[in-house]
This record gives structure tokens, sequence and C-alpha cells, in this order.
């Protein structure tokens, strides 16, 4: 990915950094600049996160393109934080471990490298509660 | 608006075809269809060309313009157009013609679909294939293609009860429909062991869930209903044409064992035709992963949510039985050249339709419905297509 690309997002992506539309109180994570809700109407601010929130669904990833900072198998799941929206993101555990449910919360990992002299990607993982 | 009928079909074989060139399957199965059809090549008025990522697959652009040079259309410069939609391309392409057909604009339209996909390694169509997802917030955080799905499927089995034995039973029964189907990537049988004995690629789907990467291309010409008798004795009319969109990323979706793009798009397909699921006689749905099929099932409304993997179990999808799904093998068999997709669904329905699919064949199908899905669900085509 373009060092530009992923810079843009960085404060997002590091401290867990969404947006609230104070029409009508709903939180978003990825952030978005358009409420879908409220469309035009909607009034946008930035907001932090708590972290905190629980595995809605999840699988075991067994094969992946080569990754040298995360590798198989993995777990990802969609995490609901308390806050109200879902994501995509790592949960660091043992495969047999995760679980549908379990309560997480949000923690600083590598994401990725794009080579030995490229970009190291940082981000959002999740842990056990 | 006028109505619109399928008057030829083409599709090449499916699979790794390592001899073969974009270019050469695009214009083989263009010239079936061509032939099939009885249409001289001064009588096409436009091309519409379904591809998902021949930017990255074979690094060309600008297919609209290949396709009618290579298909010896460029001396008449007529309008010829790419559409994308990850793996529902080849279904908005189809779209396409119709819409422009329909509006009188154009006469004879072609609508194809066309990828070549093993030009570039594993790894690298793992990686274009994920781009069907939101890059930006599912791909950079590891997911594949498949681990959307597989994380559907985990739900679906926590929420409904859904087995891995029910998973490993669509791809038995697209399996052996594909043994019938000489076009298909897979025309061997599996069981339900070899299913669950393949290696796990993310659990719960293992590798014999996932659809196979392909090589291959298919082709339809549209016209006006009203001058399809003097082409073909055996028009194929269409009775709805719907696309819907949804959201890219599977974490936004009010139900994430749900895809609402293909519950609307059934909908509105079914009131246009002025049909129920129960009035269709044969169905192509988007069998990119075992779970698809099962979703597909429910959401078109086959069946009622949480029971299309019983129902699977149970036969009642084969063919012969209440609802015959994926007579061709689908994707999981037949193969998934992903722009290609779409389209080939269009040729299997008017196969059977005609009464030519041989040992595959649905007795007495009148009505076919075809449902072509892009990504987890960011996009959903339907077609109702009858004899």
């Amino acid at each position: 990915m373009a060092v530009s690309r992923f810079w843009r997002k960085l404060r997002h992506r590091y401290n867990l950094i969404g947006t609230h539309c104070t029409t009508c109180n709903t939180y978003y994570y990825p952030p978005r600049k358009m409420c879908p809700q409220c469309r035009r109407d909607g009034r946008i601010e930035e907001c932090r996160f708590k972290g905190k929130g629980v595995i809605v669904t999840y699988t075991v990833i067994h094969a992946a393109p080569e990754n040298k900072a995360v590798q198989t198998p993995y777990v990802l799941g969609i995490v609901q934080l308390d806050e109200g929206p879902r994501l995509t993101s790592q949960i660091v555990c043992k495969p047999d471990d995760a679980r549908i449910g379990m309560r997480v919360q949000s923690v600083f990992r590598k994401l990725g490298e794009d080579s030995e002299h490229g970009m190291i990607y940082y981000g959002t993982k999740f842990i056990e509660d | 608006m006028r109505d619109v009928a399928i008057i030829g079909i083409g599709c090449t074989n499916f699979g790794e075809l390592w001899d073969k060139s974009f270019r050469d399957i695009f214009v083989e199965a263009g010239v079936m269809a061509i032939e099939d059809a009885g249409v001289q090549g001064e009588e096409i008025d436009a091309i519409y060309l379904g591809n998902m990522s021949a930017g990255r697959f074979i690094e060309q652009e600008h297919l609209a313009s290949l396709a009618a040079d290579y298909a010896g259309l460029a001396s008449i410069n007529i309008p010829s157009t790419r559409v994308e939609a990850a793996c529902a391309s080849g279904g908005l392409a189809l779209r396409q013609a119709v819409l422009a057909v329909a509006s009188g604009y154009h006469d004879i339209v072609i609508a194809g679909g066309a990828e070549k996909m093993t030009d570039v390694d594993t790894d690298a169509t793992t990686d274009v294939l994920a781009a069907a997802a939101d890059r930006e917030w599912e791909g950079i955080m590891g997911a594949t293609f498949p681990s959307i799905y597989a994380m559907i499927a985990r739900l679906h089995m926590h929420k409904y009860g859904t087995t891995s034995e029910q998973l490993a039973a669509v791809a038995v029964k697209n399996h052996y429909n594909a043994s019938m189907n000489s076009r298909a990537q897979y025309q061997s049988p599996v069981s339900i062991e070899n299913v669950l004995n393949s290696s796990l690629i993310a659990d719960p789907l293992h590798l014999l869930d996932c659809s196979p990467i392909t090589d291959g291309a298919a082709a339809v010409i549209v016209a006006p209903a009203e001058i399809a008798k003097q082409y073909t004795d055996t028009p194929i009319h269409i009775l709805a044409s719907t696309q819907t969109s949804s959201t890219i990323a599977l974490h936004d979706r009010k139900d994430i064992t749900t895809l609402d793009s293909t519950v609307v798009a059934a909908n509105k397909a079914f009131n246009t035709a002025k049909l129920t699921p129960g009035d269709i006689d044969i169905a192509e749905v988007h069998d990119c992963f075992t779970i698809a099929e099962i979703l597909a099932i429910e959401d078109i409304g086959f069946f009622k949510k949480g029971e299309g993997g019983k129902a699977t179990e149970d036969g009642l999808t084969a063919i012969g039985a209440e609802i015959p799904v994926n007579a061709s093998g689908g994707l999981k068999a037949c193969g998934h050249p992903v722009g290609a997709t779409g389209i080939k669904q269009a040729v299997e329905i008017a196969e059977q339709l005609r009464g030519e699919a041989g040992r595959r064949q649905v007795e007495g199908a009148e009505i076919g419905l075809i449902h072509n899905v892009g990504g987890s669900g960011g996009t959903a085509v339907i077609h109702i297509l009858s004899t």
C-alpha cells in the first residue's frame, strides 16, 4: 500500500479514532465523513473509542499470502465495540481459544510489512479482556 | 421499454487454460454466441464486457477496445464498454445489454464476460480477489476473501445449527452435477469425507468448500423479443433484470448471515416478473463458497432463513428435486473465472430452458433464475429467464 494511503489514516488506525454523528447519535468505525442515516443533515465529529467490545464472529485463517509479520494460522474476527460500530480485526489468541461472544480489548500491534526495507504497518488488534 | 430475449450463447471450457490468452478466450466465446445466433458481425450494435481485474491479472486495461478489436469489429467502430463489480461483473454486463436493448437504443448487443486468472501465482490471485472486499478496513487487517465468507459461515452455524457436513453437501452436489458438464473445471465427484478432510483454508471452510481459480469466457447475444424469432426458434425471454448494492465491508451489514443485496434484488425481480420463488424450475446461484449457496437459496426465498443447509443435505436442491440449484456445477465445480461467471450462468440457464443440457437436463424447465454476487454481497444481480 502507498505510504500516503496508510499515513492518511494513521491516527485512526493507531488510536481507534472514528467518527460520531451528533444528529442521530451513531458512532462509526471505520470513520465516515457522511452519516449513512442522516446524510447531508448529519453532523460528524471525531471520537476515540474505548477499545472494548465483543466478538460477533471469527475465523482461523490457515492460508493467506505471505506476510512476515503474521504467521498462519491466525484469528480474524468481527468485533462490535461497546459504542456500537463493528470492525474487522485480528484477535491475538490461540486459535482454539477464540469464541463468539468473547469480551475483547484493543491493543497496538504490527499488522504487516512490505519487505525487509519497506514500510511497516502498525494498527489495532484485540486480545481477550 | 421493449421485451428482450437471448438469441445466442457461447462458453469456453473452464479450467487452467495455460495455452490460451485472455484475447483467445473471449473471442472463442463471442464467436460461438454469434454463430449460435446466426447474426452477422455488421448487425452487432454494441459490446458489454464483464471483467474484474485484468489490470492486475494480465496488466491490461482498456479491455473494451481490445475486445472489439480482436473480435474483428474495430472496423465498424461500435461502442464497446467494460463493466466491473468484482465477481458480479458478468451479471452487470448482461444487465447493461438488456437495458440498452429494452430502451430501444440498440438492437443486437453482445454481453460477454472473461477472466484470465492463471497468469499470476496463487498468492497474487488471492490478493486480487481480496480487492473485492474493503481493502483499507478488511484487507489490511489480514482478511482474505475466503476468511470473510468463513466468518459468515461461523455465525450461520452458531445461529442456525448449520453443520460442516451440510456445507460439504453443497460441494458434493455441485461436483456431481459438474461430472455431467463437459465444460466444467472439475468433473470428478467428491464425497462428504473428501471435503471435510481437505485442508482448512479459513475455518470452518476447507479447500473443497471454495470455488477454484479459473480461466474462462462466456457470451450471450440479446435482441428485442419482437425480432428474436428471426434468428432462433428458441429465444430465451428475460422477464426481469435487477441489480442492487450494499455495504462493501461485511462488518457493516445489518445481519451478517443475510445478503440484503440478494434479498432486495430477488424481491424486485419476482415483482417485475409477477412470479414467486415457487415458480422457478431451475436456478444458477453464486456459490463462490459452499456457505454462499446456502445464503443464496435462503435470501432468494427458496427456503426459510437458517434452513438452507438442511435443505441441501436433504437433497432438495439436486437435479430432479424441488428446486435444482447449480446444475452446471456452479462456481464451485464448473469453475469461477470471476468476470465470466455471470454470463456463464445465463448460458447454462438458456441451455436448460432450450432442453439442450444433456445428462444434467432438468426435465420440463421453463423458468430459470440467475443470481450473481460481487464481493461478500456489496453487489447482487438477478435475472429471471423463461422459454
